[in-house]
């Protein structure tokens, strides 16, 4: 009977965690545009608390974005000599890094209007999707353009932002060289910043 | 042998070290790390103290004025942006920009008003740096100035230039040439530099606020994005080409 209990009430938590997984179109423009739209009516909805706002907002950012690779990707080349351990070590504490600059960054701009203008396929792997943040009274119009990885056309995966021309996983790989190069490529090191900035 | 000469000698050795450094080094090394990390923290408490002050007090002017003052800086700087356009073969450009110019002075009024862009006139900013950038010269390597931020070796030679030969209202101001019958002075010149800084503060608000809180090292993130939208300006690109993800896919 117990176990019975138990296969019954892990069913039901399944299916009530498939049915609060949100899915998105896969066609890539439209996935930006009920995406960015999700996130804005989350971030903007008065009803909710910062807390159950960010919960939202970090479950659709771990099913739509490209955490590990863009985990792999910032590291850059010491990826390689790393071992399995280090890596997934790092991985864990760059997944919480990334939701909480993602959360605190998404709110700095929740009160501005987006726009997704259009998608242009640069390979099989990546489709660039153009968008805009609409000027407003506080800030001049932002060119967004969103690095949309392909590979599973019916599973899109954002992985990286490009503000203005500005690429942010290229910042963050940059920043994060830096610390490298400061301790003689010490990725505990880095591992140690990105923890800091978790508990802050 | 006249200061002239001996100037254009100089500007033509720095030009010639600049090429040679070019060829050998990238733009993202750095000249003296310590010493631009001192000074960047000189500038963040430059801008804590002074800049951001000034500059939310600013955006709380009415949208008109800050609108003419930013058409107004903006105007000012199409001097520079024309010969640049010249120098690097963009005829198109550089008749957009002086017709940008002109309608700006006149009818909208010594450049407080942008009919020009209703006219679908572009005014594209270019300098010396973006100039050499397109002939080829790397960035050579990357400091930091105090209250002008980040450069290049390629960038700082560019600047100089900029301010000696080519920009028509450095001129006028700074070197208090008169240019038929225009004059001004060096606190024009500072004024108007002033007002292009605050300007561009108040716009980027948000943007300043959300780079600090989430940066874990702030002086490699603005040295990255410095160094990015240059190469963003000399390609005359809006948006990023860069592919540097193909490696991870392999």
């Amino acid at each position: 009977m117990k176990k019975k209990l138990f296969f019954l009430l892990s069913f039901f938590f399944l299916y009530c965690n498939s049915l609060l997984a949100v899915t998105y179109n896969s066609e890539p423009k439209i996935f930006i545009q009920e995406l960015v739209d999700d996130a804005i009516k989350t971030l903007s909805d008065k009803s909710t608390t910062v807390e159950e706002k960010n919960a939202v907002i970090e479950k659709i950012a771990t099913e739509n974005v490209d955490i590990k690779a863009l985990g792999l990707y910032t590291l850059g080349k010491i990826r390689k000599e790393l071992d399995e351990k280090t890596i997934n070590n790092y991985q864990v504490i760059f997944q919480k890094y990334f939701l909480k600059s993602l959360t605190s960054r998404l709110t700095d701009y929740s009160s501005q209007k987006f726009q997704v203008i259009e998608s242009e396929q640069k390979s099989s792997n990546y489709t660039i999707v153009k968008s805009k943040i609409v000027e407003s009274v506080k800030s001049p119009e932002i060119k967004v353009d969103w690095r949309v990885y392909t590979k599973n056309p019916q599973k899109p995966l954002i992985r990286d932002l490009i503000v203005e021309g500005l690429s942010l996983a290229r910042t963050q790989k940059e920043e994060f060289a830096s610390i490298l190069n400061s301790n003689n490529n010490d990725v505990n090191a880095l591992i140690k910043k990105l923890e800091e900035f978790v508990s802050g | 042998m006249g200061l002239k000469k001996l100037q254009v000698i100089f500007y033509l050795i720095v030009l010639n070290i600049l090429l040679a450094v070019s060829a050998n080094a990238e733009a993202e090394n750095e000249c003296f790390e310590k010493v631009s990390r001192g000074i960047f923290k000189f500038n963040q408490g430059f801008d804590n103290i002074v800049l951001e002050p000034v500059a939310k007090v600013y955006n709380k002017l009415p949208e008109p004025v800050r609108n003419g003052t930013g058409n107004f800086t903006s105007n000012i700087a199409t001097l520079l942006s024309i010969p640049n356009h010249l120098l690097q073969g963009e005829l198109r450009l550089a008749g957009h920009a002086t017709g940008s110019f002109v309608v700006n002075t006149t009818i909208g009024i010594l450049g407080f008003g942008n009919p020009a862009a209703a006219l679908g006139l572009e005014n594209q900013k270019e300098d010396l740096g973006q100039t050499l950038g397109s002939y080829g010269v790397g960035g050579g390597c990357y400091f930091v100035l105090p209250i002008l931020g980040p450069t290049t070796l390629r960038d700082s030679f560019g600047m100089i230039a900029d301010n000696q030969y080519l920009d028509a209202f450095a001129r006028v101001t700074w070197h208090e040439k008169e240019i038929k019958s225009l004059s001004g002075n060096k606190l024009d010149y500072v004024g108007v530099k002033a007002a292009t800084a605050i300007d561009f503060r108040g716009e980027n608000m948000t943007n300043f606020e959300s780079l600090e809180k989430n940066s874990i090292d702030l002086y490699a993130a603005t040295k990255s994005l410095y160094l990015q939208d240059r190469t963003k300006k000399i390609k005359n690109k809006s948006s990023s080409d860069d592919d540097t993800w193909g490696e991870l896919d392999k």
